[in-house]
């Protein structure tokens, strides 16, 4: 913006002649800008309200619990570490674990063998509905298929196995009347199995939902492609397909690793009461009114929970994917 | 690819998508058969004759705690979620398409609230409405004021259980309002705007028409994730139960197939409520692409 010539100048003239309204105009989009600005304050306000209420602040004051002392009657404000000692008591012996540990191993077995199936299932169920269902509405259609019992009863589609795998059970009565078993097998219900068997019947649905979401946005032209440069099913799914919907994988993942680690009711319905969990370690101190040692378990839990999330985010670079 | 001819893998996969299905609603039909046990049957099968019996005894609620009452906790309560559910996330939906500071760490938050586990969530919930009291109980004593003696305690249904269900339902809301915004084109509005029309104007006459099919996906999001909401509401709430707390006390105390009648009854509650709201996504559809077609 040099000041040139005098027919430059000129030629700028009417620009300065409009000079006066270009601040106003300015003004009035930076007050109907802000005008914007506080309407979107206003519309996102009663969410932040009702997250700050009832999310940051209890887990702020479960933080600030777990540092206080307890006796059979009240808690006492102050400052302990002593929760904190009571979890991790008699874990540097390595001979006979402790409690803490013993139940985080079997709540991560779980874990592990949860996703497993819900990786596998949840992913074969996606892909034929994405990929080898032809018609949209088809699509639609199988996919409802999948969620509608995710908005039914958890409790009732635990209970619905009791027919099923009780010692008088379907699954005992056909294996018998098949002359495989000579007597009931014990231990189908109320079991690690039942356990692991429930959390596939429940949480399979968050991996295929993400998982399938990932798979409708990959461009068929490159399944073409990969198909006309010869590469066989199994290169195509393994090169092209999996990568892309990696996303769908560590959201899905992401889930059912925190349904499973934190659950209490899956474990206390499916292993009659007897298998213990983190989660029940809390809901029993809750309820014993040791609320500090719940926070403190509590806080453990959350920690553990969120280390798993970002070694799972390390190993798959969610950022990059998207 | 599809004018290829269907490949061997395609009837695998079919197969084991069938396989999948039937793990997936076997159990449920199970205990659908096993409710209308004769009066002399038990949890499992055979059948001892078929009979509504096991219906009347809930019907007459004889058996079973107070379930009736329970039921009636969870549908209410169900209704104030959804409706807040919807509201608020359709507001904060609007609010994320203007630009605004404190949109990552509300975004953040709402995510981190999905996966945060529940029980975890619902200590804190319940640690703060004890603390709650207790300064309630303590500024009783110290002011000596009457309107502040009797108070029992500040959990209940609409306090606590209300804040438990919206920390799991709203996140579901808030993403699938960003994945509506996303294929929602802003010509509309702006068809509006320039036609004079006000923003609540814009909003109630064009923009939630539009959106109306989703928005009933929101609510029933809402119903359904509160109607059947076990870990959040399990330690903020006071001391009467919804209906899916009463269930998980009923697994281990009920060994007659009353515990099906019900299953069948609340699944059949869930499915009708399913129904109505796919049907109503599916008329707001065709009325919106019925007019459409009028207007162009």
């Amino acid at each position: 913006m040099s000041r040139g010539g005098g027919a430059v100048t000129e030629a700028a003239l009417p620009a300065l002649a409009d000079a006066p309204t270009v601040p106003a105009a300015a003004a009035s989009l930076t007050a109907k800008t802000r005008r914007r600005r506080a309407l979107a304050y206003l519309q996102a306000a009663p969410m932040a309200l009702v997250f700050a209420v009832f999310f940051l602040v209890p887990l702020l004051l479960t933080l600030m619990v777990s540092f206080w002392e307890y006796n059979e009657y009240e808690i006492i404000p102050s400052f302990t570490v002593q929760n904190y000692r009571d979890v991790f008591e008699g874990c540097l012996d390595v001979q006979n674990a402790c409690t803490t540990l013993r139940t985080y191993l079997s709540t991560l077995k779980f874990c592990a063998l949860t996703w497993l199936f819900t990786l596998l299932i949840g992913f074969t169920v996606a892909y034929f509905v994405a990929f080898h269902v032809r018609s949209r509405n088809v699509q639609m259609a199988l996919f409802l298929v999948c969620t509608i019992p995710f908005w039914t009863s958890n409790v009732i589609r635990m209970i619905s196995w009791i027919p099923l795998l009780g010692r008088n059970g379907l699954v005992n009565d056909t294996l018998m009347g098949l002359g495989l078993i000579a007597r009931p097998i014990e231990g189908l219900l109320y079991s690690d199995f039942s356990v692991v068997l429930a959390f596939v019947h429940l949480n399979t649905v968050f991996m295929i939902v993400p998982i399938f979401n990932s798979m409708a946005r990959i461009d068929r032209a490159l399944l073409e492609a990969a198909y006309d440069a010869g590469a066989s099913g199994w290169q195509t799914l393994w090169n092209v397909v999996i990568p892309l919907a990696k996303p769908g994988i560590a959201i899905g993942s992401i889930f059912v690793i925190t349904l499973v680690m934190g659950d209490f009711v899956t474990v206390g319905v499916m292993g009659g009461q007897q298998i213990a969990s983190v989660g029940k370690i809390i809901q029993v101190q809750m309820s014993a009114l040791q609320l500090p040692a719940a926070a403190a378990n509590a806080v453990v839990l959350l920690g553990a929970v969120m280390l798993m999330i970002v070694a799972m985010t390390r190993l798959i670079d969610l950022r990059k994917e998207l | 690819m599809s004018d290829r001819p269907r490949s061997p893998a395609f009837y695998a996969l079919a197969a084991f998508f069938a396989l999948f299905v039937a793990f997936l609603y076997g159990p449920t039909l199970t205990i659908l058969v096993l409710s209308f046990q004769g009066p002399q049957g038990g949890l499992t099968f055979p059948m001892n004759g078929v009979s509504t019996h096991w219906f009347g005894k809930l019907w007459a609620g004889s058996g079973i705690v107070d379930i009736w009452g329970a039921l009636w906790r969870s549908l209410r309560l169900g209704l104030v979620v959804m409706v807040l559910t919807v509201g608020i996330a359709f507001f904060a939906g609007l609010a994320f398409r203007k630009r605004f500071v404190g949109e990552g760490a509300l975004f953040t938050v709402a995510v981190a609230s999905l996966i945060v586990p529940s029980i975890v969530v619902s200590l804190g919930i319940g640690l703060e409405f004890r603390l709650l009291d207790d300064a309630v109980k303590w500024a009783a004593a110290e002011t000596g004021w009457g309107w502040l003696q009797e108070h029992g305690t500040l959990m209940g249904l609409y306090t606590s259980a209300l804040g438990a269900h919206l920390t799991w339902t709203l996140p579901f809301g808030l993403l699938i309002m960003f994945a509506v915004f996303n294929r929602f084109d802003p010509a509309y509005e702006e068809a509006a705007r320039d036609l004079g029309a006000t923003g609540p104007q814009t909003l109630r006459h064009v923009v939630v028409p539009i959106l109306g099919p989703s928005l009933v996906g929101v609510a029933l999001f809402g119903f359904t994730l509160s109607f059947d909401e076990l870990a959040r509401t399990s330690q903020a709430i006071g001391g009467r139960n919804t209906l899916p707390l009463e269930l998980q006390g009923l697994t281990t105390t009920v060994t007659t197939p009353e515990i099906y009648a019900l299953g069948t009854l609340t699944t059949g509650l869930s499915l009708a409520v399913i129904g109505a709201a796919l049907g109503a996504s599916l008329y707001l559809q065709r009325r919106r692409a019925r007019r459409g077609l009028r207007l162009g």
